[in-house]
């Protein structure tokens, strides 16, 4: 009798790639959404002294559910400490205490570099997208700085509508920049030497062909070129407990 | 030294159409009661700066409260857009919206220096961005080690305006949980008003609390559920419910002004917007 393997989606799969990579002890500074679920699988299976680090202040929150905002209450309750906000982009996040940061964008280059503020012309916008926000100093000041993106020509593209945040490591900072972009379709990395993000992980069931096909530059890919591993029952499970708060009070 | 007053009194006597008006709160003790009042006393003309811009500033800019917006990050958190926001900055709707965007640290750097009453704060960034190019950016060199370091003006807003769990009846107030910059706001408005969930006969001190002495604040002003949909720590949680809801009732303006109409407009205060929710609670709608 064979048993089936587990069923997962490719969201699922994000957060679980990018989960592995966190080390036991990182002190990471986590977003909302993935990078949130990556983090705190992370600190629920191999990584337990995974620090988590939230942009509202809340030092080594522990949260029983995925908060919505990086502002819940359930941060709060949970930290070993709650600062200002000047003082978490100051003293913890420029003063370098920060392994990992994670960030999501609209818009990605091929050298990291990130839009987060418009699509079209500054000016006269296509659309007017949420904008810096904690960003450009995260991948300035982390020691790395990991990207999760959903990727598609119109997000992977050969020239940003607009640089919001830079996302290799002439940004300027202490950290390395952009070292590991998780999408729905595998990872990509910098490439030795140039710096220019290249596939080096492929989601099962997913060709190179299909990520060049998804990249609006000549995407190059790695000659020893990996396949990621699905979840096993044990992540999903972990992955799947982390109910986001929200799920649990929306109105109908 | 401050004065208790009802909050319609506070918005009336201190801000004026044309006003740099900080409304701060870092998810955290969002000033939406006080938000509603300069709506319902068609405010006008208004500079709003706050970092991160959400459901209540949303509302303030499709009423037409606002004709500049300072900030570093404007969604709704967790769910999406802001509609309203973006109509304004992309069909001007209703009236043209002018932007000044800067990064958190930016932001946070520039509330410090307020509070601090220098020009300036400093920041380690925007070098190599196109956010330099868009805002009010400059650059200084160390004396030292001739390092160059971004500079933020000083964000020193005529009104700021935040809430709080509790003021005693001097009008000190406590303030806990995620602080955000509200400190800094304060001390560095020209006028300012602290909406509370209470006001006590006398403070426990609490450690960590953040207390803003009444001699640093304008005006005191009871709000009670005035933070909703945001949430007051100790006192009630954040209504994520409302969040996700608000992306349907902010994204058409028709059904915007009318939720903003039988919401704010014919209501009278915060006690009246809260029982108007309340008998409706199988939806925010």
């Amino acid at each position: 009798m064979t048993v089936d393997a587990p069923t997962y989606t490719a969201d699922e799969l994000m957060a679980v790639t990018a989960a592995r990579r966190l080390s036991d002890g990182a002190v990471c500074f986590v977003g909302i959404g993935l990078p949130s679920r990556a983090a705190n699988l992370a600190r629920a299976t191999h990584a337990p002294n995974c620090v988590l680090i939230y942009e509202s202040g809340a030092i080594g929150a522990k949260p029983r559910h995925l908060p919505l905002s990086i502002g819940d209450g359930e941060l709060a309750e949970t930290a070993d400490a709650v600062v200002s906000v000047p003082e978490i982009f100051t003293y913890w996040l420029q003063g370098g205490w920060i392994d990992v940061g994670f960030l999501g964008a609209a818009q990605i280059d091929r050298h990291g570099n990130l839009n987060s503020t418009v699509i079209g012309d500054y000016d006269e916008p296509k659309v007017r997208l949420p904008g810096a926000g904690g960003a450009p100093e995260i991948a300035s000041w982390c020691r790395e700085t990991f990207v999760m993106l959903r990727q598609t020509p119109r997000t992977f593209v050969e020239r940003l509508d607009f640089l919001t945040t830079v996302g290799h490591q002439a940004a300027g900072g202490g950290g390395a920049g952009v070292t590991c972009v998780v999408t729905d379709l595998g990872v990509l990395e910098p490439t030795p030497g140039t710096g220019e993000l290249r596939l080096t992980e492929l989601f099962p069931n997913v060709t190179a062909d299909d990520a060049r096909g998804a990249t609006g530059w000549d995407l190059q890919v790695a000659d020893d070129l990996e396949t990621v591993s699905p979840p096993s029952a044990g992540e999903l499970e972990a992955l799947r407990a982390l109910v986001p708060a929200n799920e649990e009070t929306v109105a109908p | 030294m401050a004065e208790i007053v009802p909050l319609t009194e506070a918005v009336r006597e201190l801000v004026r159409d044309g006003d740099v008006v900080a409304l701060e709160g870092f998810t955290h003790l969002i000033p939406h009661a006080a938000g509603h009042e300069l709506i319902r006393q068609r405010r006008r003309d208004l500079t709003l700066v706050r970092m991160t811009p959400d459901v209540v500033y949303d509302q303030l800019i499709g009423m037409g409260c606002a004709r500049k917006l300072i900030f570093s990050w404007g969604g709704n958190p967790g769910v999406g857009s802001l509609h309203r926001l973006r109509d304004a900055v992309e069909h001007d709707w209703p009236s043209p919206l002018e932007l000044e965007e800067h990064s958190h640290a930016g932001m946070a750097a520039g509330y410090a220096a307020g509070a601090a009453n220098f020009p300036f704060g400093l920041v380690r960034g925007y070098e190599g961005t196109d956010l330099a190019e868009q805002t009010r950016v400059g650059w200084v060199s160390c004396p030292f080690t001739g390092e160059r370091v971004a500079a933020v003006p000083a964000i020193r807003p005529d009104v700021g305006i935040v809430h709080a769990q509790r003021a005693d009846e001097a009008g000190n107030v406590q303030l806990w949980g995620i602080s955000g910059v509200q400190k800094e706001v304060v001390l560095g408005s020209s006028r300012s008003i602290v909406t509370v969930e209470e006001i006590v006969p006398e403070l426990e001190p609490r450690p960590d609390a953040v207390l803003l002495p009444a001699w640093t604040i304008t005006a005191v002003s009871p709000a009670p559920g005035g933070a909703h949909p945001s949430y007051a720590h100790g006192y009630y949680d954040r209504d994520n419910a409302f969040y996700v809801a608000w992306d349907e009732i902010g994204r058409d303006r028709d059904r915007f002004r009318d939720w903003m109409q039988r919401h704010v407009l014919d209501t009278a205060d915060v006690t009246e917007y809260r029982s108007l929710l309340a008998a409706r609670e199988t939806s925010p709608v």
